[in-house]
């Protein structure tokens, strides 16, 4: 008989930390050439190359860029909120990416006689059989997508500056307005899924293209990936940090590696809110073919592919127009589509 | 609760102010509530220093004050030289100046809707249209020598005749740009976004807009039907046929719409202009005035001597003042001057668009949200080099 920890064999937890640590630097590479595809692509796009000199073609330049910040001189403004200051960029980066732990991203493999599935926060039974994972994952999701913005709020206020004050107000009023829409255009996918829990929401999405709940829920794709794109703050909704209004917004004030923290804390939220559109409306990590996992990582590439689009050809919306498209136009859209969802899902049954 | 008004220095270092200008907003909320512009931090003193100066040496000075349409700073300059000398200009320089105003017409409106894009968010049509004024660069450089302070009229007309190949650049720019300009407008004349921040933005009426003496596309854009280049023609605009762009409602969106127009009209009277283009003389035949060919300078004493006077002393102006207006990419563009009969002007008092239009900028933003601010900043394309001179 092996050793069991709370019921189950080590190699389960061996197991686990492998797999928060293939997430891990998955998640922190593709933050790191996250910065440079979008350099690069929306380069291209606007008829110059980006970065060229650093390495071939620039690819050395993420590495360039973070030694660069490490070494920059922190400022911390003398009318700060010292403590408030120094915390903000964590609590804007951790939750960022801390949303990893539910989302699987790719079929379960076999060691060792062991079914491992590839979802941090899940295992089988001993039998394989059985897999037990966060049921409420969504709910883990939204959480912890509702937390990232009191960083952004607490650096706003405590960095004692109009600009970023204005920034983090904004930001707070954007978070509020979005995170409801974006709640209920999920909560039709539920509807359909009968479970909160991302694995069997994947599961029921396997078997072809038509099974993807981007079909079955084209208005609730559509309104939660826009609305994913208001909570992480980027263009047409990048108001919080809005240049040329803001000068930079939040963090205004911001230097050295903290301002690196919320640099990677926007692309972290970029890669999980693609990463939860892919597993909550297209189909997860299923595919054919190829494996799940190159399934996974091509859908939530081509997802960010296309923010970094979306960001080279929109202008910027107004703070008041914001607030109205997210309570007027896509909070009763969101609602008229779970109604119209339990009626049909009724009427089938 | 209680709220309090919060006072915000918006510039001289603000990536939307357009250089140097810097406003104290008192703002409620997100809400505008007053502005105060400040202004002078680009203060050279042109005006002192023409004073000190013979006509010519003036010149290059104005190409400093509105940094994005040099040569128009220049034609209204030596329009109004030679308003006062009387002196009656060839028409190949004629022609010549109008197409290089055109042009630069184009130059300073490309960097208008770049900037004016990218205030609201747009950033790729400011590449766009960078890429475009490069085109415009060319001939700047192809016929002065430099990108920017062209220096190239000269009082009586040019400093020298174009250079072979400045028609078929600028028949390359009357041919591709038409099309730039369509994609433009499909970036953001149909794009919701834009229109939803543009329209109803910054609205000034027609009346508020004469009353603050607002020129160029800020009162056209409210309705107001007045062009100089037509109603008061200068160096021969009046054998050209082109239409001036008039706005409805005055908001930010009918200055787009008007300023978008006008490049497409530039673009037809650059084409006209090419085929009025005749072989002829650049320079008025006033010895008096106008310095003597390159190659007596060189190769003959009399010519070293006479180009030596020119620069040196000047020209003497008869006693009088005179006022010139042009139709600056900005706006009224005006120069007045005041001689005593000798060769440097007594006074020199520039009307620049952009100061008169700056005025404005609490009657279109007032009430406002900070957002809307930058876009009315935008719109009014205030370059502070012109403000402050």
């Amino acid at each position: 008989m092996e050793t069991l920890i709370l019921g189950l064999p080590v190699a389960y937890y061996i197991a686990m930390v492998a797999k928060v640590l293939v997430a891990f630097v998955f998640v922190l590479l593709t933050v790191a050439y996250a910065t440079y595809a979008e350099r690069k692509i929306i380069g291209h796009m606007q008829v110059r190359l980006g970065p060229m000199r650093t390495g071939w073609h620039g690819l050395l330049q993420p590495i360039a860029d973070g030694v660069k910040l490490f070494f920059k001189e922190e400022i911390i403004p003398s009318e700060a909120s010292k403590f408030a200051f120094l915390v903000a960029p964590l609590v804007a980066l951790i939750p960022a990416f801390i949303s990893f732990a539910v989302i699987p991203f790719g079929a379960p493999v076999s060691i060792g006689g062991y079914t491992v599935p590839m979802q941090i926060a899940a295992y089988y039974d001993q039998a394989g059989q059985q897999i037990f994972d966060i049921n409420v994952g969504v709910l883990y999701i939204l959480a912890m997508a509702g937390l990232g913005v009191y960083g952004i709020v607490l650096a706003g206020w405590s960095s004692n500056s109009k600009y970023s004050l204005l920034g983090g107000l904004r930001s707070a009023a954007q978070m509020v307005s979005y995170e409801l829409a974006a709640g209920l255009a999920i909560v039709s996918v539920f509807m359909l899924s009968e479970s909160l829990s991302l694995h069997k929401i994947v599961a029921d999405q396997a078997g072809g293209i038509w099974n993807w709940y981007a079909f079955k829920q084209p208005l609730a794709c559509v309104i939660f990936f826009i609305c994913s794109i208001a909570e992480i703050n980027r263009t047409p909704f990048d108001l919080p940090e809005a240049e040329t209004e803001l000068v930079s917004g939040f963090c205004t004030e911001y230097s050295s590696m903290k301002y690196a923290m919320f640099f990677m804390a926007e692309y972290a939220n970029m890669v999980t809110v693609c990463a939860v559109t892919t597993t909550l409306f297209l189909g997860g990590w299923h595919g054919p073919f190829l494996p799940g996992w190159m399934w996974f990582i091509a859908k939530v590439y081509a997802l960010i592919f296309l923010c970094m689009w979306i960001r080279a050809t929109y202008p910027r919306y107004r703070y008041d127009q914001l607030m109205r498209l997210g309570w007027k136009v896509f909070l009763p859209l969101t609602l008229l589509n779970v109604v119209a969802t339990g009626i049909v899902a009724t009427l089938v049954k | 609760m209680s709220t309090e008004i919060m006072t915000l220095n918006m510039g001289p270092q603000h990536p939307s102010t357009h250089g140097v200008l810097r406003l104290v907003v008192e703002l409620d909320g997100e809400i505008v509530e007053k502005i105060t512009p400040h202004i002078g931090y680009l203060h050279r003193g042109i005006e002192k220093l023409s004073e000190h100066r013979t006509y010519h040496q003036t010149i290059p000075l104005t190409d400093r004050m509105d940094y994005l349409a040099p040569m128009h700073n220049n034609l209204g300059y030596v329009l109004a030289v030679e308003k006062l000398l009387g002196i009656e200009v060839p028409e190949r320089a004629q022609t010549v100046r109008v197409i290089m105003a055109e042009l630069t017409r184009l130059k300073s409106h490309l960097v208008w809707i770049a900037c004016h894009a990218l205030d609201i968010g747009a950033m790729t049509v400011f590449l766009y249209a960078f890429r475009e004024r490069e085109l415009v660069m060319d001939i700047y450089e192809m016929v002065s020598g430099a990108r920017m302070t062209s220096n190239f009229f000269r009082v009586g007309g040019l400093s020298k005749d174009v250079p072979e190949g400045f028609v078929p650049a600028v028949q390359n720019i009357v041919d591709t740009f038409i099309g730039h300009f369509d994609t433009y407008e499909g970036l953001l004349t149909k794009n919701t976004i834009w229109l939803q921040r543009t329209v109803g933005n910054g609205v000034i009426s027609a009346e508020d807009a004469i009353n603050y003496g607002l020129s160029g596309p800020p009162l056209r854009g409210s309705g107001v039907d007045f062009d100089l280049r037509r109603d008061e023609p200068y160096s021969g605009y009046e054998g050209y046929d082109f239409q001036v762009a008039v706005g409805e409602k005055g908001d930010t969106f009918d200055r787009y719409k008007c300023r978008l127009v006008e490049m497409r009209q530039s673009i037809s009277i650059l084409k006209q202009a090419l085929g009025k283009l005749k072989p002829g003389p650049v320079l008025a035949d006033e010895p008096q005035v106008c310095y003597p060919p390159k190659e007596d300078v060189y190769n003959s004493i009399e010519g070293l001597i006479h180009h030596f006077k020119i620069a040196s002393e000047g020209f003497p102006a008869p006693e009088g003042e005179v006022y010139v207006g042009v139709e600056n990419p900005k706006g009224e563009l005006g120069y007045y001057l005041v001689s005593d009969g000798s060769a440097k002007p007594y006074r020199m008092r520039v009307r620049p668009p952009s100061f008169v239009n700056l005025s404005a900028i609490e009657k279109m933003a007032k009430g406002s949200m900070m957002a809307d601010l930058v876009a009315v900043i935008g719109t009014l394309d205030i370059v502070l080099g012109e403000i402050d001179r």
